[in-house]
């Protein structure tokens, strides 16, 4: 793993260089593409134990079975996402090889993020993955909501920064040390210090996995951000962030779990309330899958509810699922010309193939069987049911859960059985089967769950 | 020959060769190609179900009725279909449905028909799974899986309002489906083995308060699928505006699948809680089928008061059940099938007639007799057996019903009975208002309405009814054992 956070920061700097020396916009997508083929190879060496690079990192980042097969995740989904969206990058702006060093980079901090020993390297993480967002949010720069979303992700972003700073200051006075092993938390009880560093580090955290109440940017940012971003922002680097969000909660907290875990399960009903209700009320599907991520952010935080097996396996199918759908929406929906609800109307004449992976993209998102995230969807409810009290927030969830067939299945209607005469740009054979592709994927993780979980006990 | 020699059991086969045949009709652009192969696929499914009957091989009858492969060892949960009597008397059913709705309305043209067919074939292969599934996690896989197509097929083809009505009935059945995955999760982790086994479940140690609240989980799912009052709001809706075919799925099959649900998965796994709840249960269900009745009387179109007898129907098998008695289980399970085919013959006439005329308002129509006699014999026929005369197939399953609903109590028998009358009352109040008074200008030309493919499906139809109506020991016969055994399960609480 250490080969491939090396790797990707590495590959960030070379894609930068490349385009000072490479004019072409097309070749781009090219580079990025070996680079993330080469990332996916260098982190299956490290998972049968081929340690290409040796670095003395003094315990500040541990590598598990757990954090590897996350990052399989992690690198397939963006490979994919690369596939469906190189056209629509060419579109957003000259600087083409700066966006892919930027995705490159979060890339890097998703890894360190990921697997992060020490409150140091979260922080580090955590700051690597966002910062290069910022840039990415304002990347259409005569666009004036790009610029807007860009601002004020930032200005949020940097407020969520301080109150984790302050948060791993507190745990810091409590404890003296980062390491999350040195810090011992829960041998001693619950110390107030420690509790109020504890409550800082959730809303630093919930802020970046927008789970509500801290989730009050995510509309205007993902709606206003270039579509490819948004999609990139909702699925690789949310997951990353709630990856890390797990771990410090459970390797960390972990012993103090009936201390926070109310705390915890008041934020998920919060964020599935929020966002699947007013996911019901929008016009726009971009908004709409906006509020729909932070619907999902409330069902991924039944991880942390549940921290148990079940949950701690079941946040990589939702990570897998999740990000395959909503990126594979995200791509139909960059194509579109009209990103409102009657934009999609008689899609299936005009675009069969776009909206019948649509259709199981969304399928995915509500968690009907046969697609992944049916048993994303089950596992998290397996892990939560699995603590034995609070069945109450199960039940919530899953009425949320029928909310959300609501407008997902919007936009199968008007896909499906409305008329129109939805008008796409251009769409490439590769893109076609890109997509294809990512929608077999789903249904055979729909079907068969194990090939992605067997990796982690071998 | 040994039991490794099983190439494929018969459940197997049920699942797959509908789906396949489902995904290849996809592919049949042409209309006529796409009605053959499915009429011609829908038939060998009906065949296949005939040779279980006469598969009697003593040595191998366990090989090729049951089958059990590894899916989920993590979790516990393995692909395990098993095809005892109350199984195949429902895979008969389901057989027998798709043909009758396909011959049926063979005429009818529909748009993209390589996709109405290729819907209509999945459906059929996620019925047989639910009625075969021996996993709770298979049997959510496949109960979930059954709507999905009927989702499209109702809301694509039939009447004006039929993407917001079928919209209504999809937002009910997922979020009850929903509730039941949460009862499922919550009890799979209380089983002794850690497993998801039909065997497994029926062991799980509950606490009885915990119990009664998963009862009720369960029950969400089933009251809303059968329906049962006051769960039933999506079903006329429904049954109004899905196509021809899709409502004799729905009303034929899939209202069978809560009935199916409520003997296999319900009762013996919750023994307790169904013994507590008894009383609502039946309240409910007696509530609902005198309430429908009412309704059924007043309706001036034909597919709604089709839609609340079926309602009135429904409600007895749930109310029978819940008198956990030999004679109610046994008269249900003859119910369970004979409903199924009076229902669609039902709306084979109504479809016959909407087609023709033009309109299914019994305001509109009158003396069908004198222009289409042999229509009015199949409907009187039909008719007959909707109220449950003597000599049709219906009269045994109700009055096995009402004699268990009896043991359990007099009074609720009473008012029960009074549905019979009801029934009674606005079957033979709409036969003689629709078939026989004066011949107006909308029924005048009602000559050669009945087409040979529809003239077939009605004789199936009315040959089972009578065969059923004078030996119903054939249908006895068949689930005797899924009888035992649920009455074994129950004793002695």
């Amino acid at each position: 793993m250490m080969s491939s956070i090396i790797l990707s920061a590495l590959w960030g700097v070379i894609m930068m260089f490349s385009g000072i020396f490479l004019k072409k916009k097309s070749t781009a997508k090219y580079i990025a593409l070996v680079g993330l083929l080469m990332l996916l190879m260098v982190n299956l060496l490290d998972y049968y134990n081929v340690w290409m690079i040796h670095a003395d990192i003094r315990q500040m980042l541990k590598f598990t079975p757990f954090g590897l097969i996350f990052n399989v995740v992690i690198f397939a989904c963006t490979l994919i996402f690369l596939l469906l969206n190189a056209a629509e990058f060419e579109k957003i702006g000259t600087h083409v090889y700066d966006y892919y060093a930027l995705i490159f980079f979060v890339l890097c901090g998703a890894g360190l993020a990921i697997s992060f020993n020490t409150l140091l390297m979260l922080f580090l993480g955590i700051e690597i993955i966002t910062i290069p967002l910022y840039i990415l949010a304002g990347s259409e720069k005569r666009n004036l909501k790009s610029n807007e979303a860009s601002i004020k992700y930032f200005l949020m972003g940097v407020f969520s920064t301080g109150i984790m700073l302050m948060g791993i200051a507190f745990l810091y006075g409590a404890t003296g040390t980062f390491y999350i092993e040195g810090m011992n938390l829960g041998a001693a009880g619950l110390q107030p210090m420690m509790l109020i560093g504890i409550v800082l580090l959730m809303a630093a955290m919930a802020f970046k996995v927008s789970a509500a109440p801290f989730h009050f940017w995510v509309p205007d940012v993902y709606d206003g951000a270039p579509t490819p971003v948004t999609s990139f922002m909702a699925t690789i680097v949310k997951v990353a962030s709630f990856m890390a969000f797990l771990r410090l909660f459970d390797n960390a907290f972990g012993k103090l779990h009936a201390d926070w875990q109310l705390l915890i399960a008041l934020l998920t009903a919060a964020t599935l309330f929020i966002g699947n209700i007013t996911a019901v009320f929008q016009q726009s599907v971009k908004r709409m899958l906006a509020y729909s991520s932070v619907a999902h952010a409330g069902f991924m935080l039944f991880a942390l509810f549940g921290l148990n097996t079940f949950a701690r396996e079941g946040l990589i199918l939702y990570a897998a699922a999740y990000s395959l759908a909503t990126i594979g929406s995200f791509a139909v929906l960059a194509k579109m010309d009209d990103y409102s609800l009657e934009g999609f109307n008689g899609l299936s004449k005009t675009q069969p193939l776009l909206a019948f992976t649509n259709t199981i993209f969304l399928l995915s998102l509500t968690g009907i069987p046969l697609t992944a995230g049916f048993f994303a969807k089950y596992y998290m409810l397996l892990g939560a049911v699995k603590t034995g009290n609070h069945l109450w927030l199960v039940i919530f969830a899953v009425l949320m859960a029928a909310v959300s067939a609501y407008y997902y299945f919007r936009v199968i209607q008007a896909m499906y059985f409305k008329d129109g005469n939805a008008a796409v740009s251009r769409v490439s054979p590769v893109f076609s089967i890109s997509l294809g592709l990512t929608a077999a994927l789903i249904i055979l993780l729909g079907l068969f769950p194990n090939i992605l979980l067997n990796g982690l006990y071998f | 020959m040994n039991p490794n020699d099983v190439l494929i059991t018969f459940p197997e086969l049920l699942i797959w060769f509908p789906l396949l045949s489902g995904l290849i009709a996809f592919f049949l652009k042409e209309e006529k190609t796409a009605k053959r192969w499915s009429v011609i696929s829908s038939i060998i499914t009906l065949a296949v179900v005939a040779v279980s009957f006469f598969f009697t091989n003593k040595e191998l009858y366990y090989h090729y009725n049951n089958v059990s492969y590894v899916w989920m060892p993590s979790i516990g949960s393995s692909f395990a279909l098993m095809y005892d009597g109350m199984g195949r008397m429902l895979c008969l059913l389901t057989a027998l449905a798709f043909p009758l709705a396909f011959l049926t309305t063979y005429n009818t043209r529909y748009e993209k028909p390589n996709h109405f067919y290729g819907l209509m074939l999945l459906s059929q292969t996620g019925l047989m799974g639910v009625f075969c599934a021996m996993d709770a996690l298979v049997f959510y896989f496949f109960w979930e899986l059954a709507i999905i197509p009927i989702y499209f097929l109702a809301s694509q083809w039939g009447g004006e309002r039929r993407v917001q009505v079928t919209f209504k009935f999809f937002v009910y059945t997922f979020t009850a489906s929903l509730l039941l995955l949460v009862g499922i999760i919550y009890v799979y982790l209380h089983t002794p083995d850690g497993s998801f086994s039909l065997s497994s479940f029926q062991k799980a140690t509950l606490s009885s308060g915990k119990e009664k609240f998963i009862f009720w989980l369960f029950l969400a799912a089933f009251a809303v699928k059968m329906p049962l009052f006051p769960f039933h709001t999506w079903q006329p809706d429904t049954y109004e505006q899905s196509a021809a075919p899709v409502t004799m799925i729905l009303s034929g099959v899939m209202v069978k699948m809560g009935v199916f649900a409520l003997i296999r998965w319900l009762i013996p796994v919750f023994p307790h809680a169904s013994v507590v709840f008894t009383p609502v249960v039946i309240a409910l269900a007696v509530i609902g089928m005198v309430y429908a009745s009412l309704l059924a009387w007043a309706q001036d179109d034909l597919k709604r008061l089709v839609a609340y007898s079926s309602i009135v129907h429904v409600g007895l098998m749930c109310a029978a059940i819940f008198a956990r008695n030999q004679s109610g289980v046994e008269g249900v399970m003859v119910q369970m099938f004979n409903h199924g085919i009076n229902i669609i013959g039902m709306w084979m006439v109504v479809e016959l007639i909407e087609h023709h005329f033009g309109t299914r308002k019994i305001s509109e129509l009158g003396g069908i007799a004198k222009s289409s006699p042999l229509l009015t014999i199949f409907l009187v026929i039909i008719a007959f057996a909707n109220i449950a005369l003597p000599l049709t197939n219906a009269f045994v399953g109700e009055f096995l019903m009402f004699n268990g609903l009896f043991q359990f109590g007099k009074w609720t028998t009473a008012l029960a009975l009074t549905t019979i009358i009801l029934s009674a009352a606005y079957t033979l109040n709409m036969v003689q208002k629709v078939f026989y008074g004066k011949t107006n200008e909308v029924t005048a030309a009602g000559a050669g309405m009945v087409k040979r493919g529809a003239v077939t499906a009605l004789v199936m139809v009315v040959i089972v009814i009578l065969l059923l109506g004078i030996y119903p020991k054939l249908m006895l016969d068949l689930t005797s054992d899924t009888v035992q055994g649920f009455l074994n399960k129950i004793t002695g609480l």
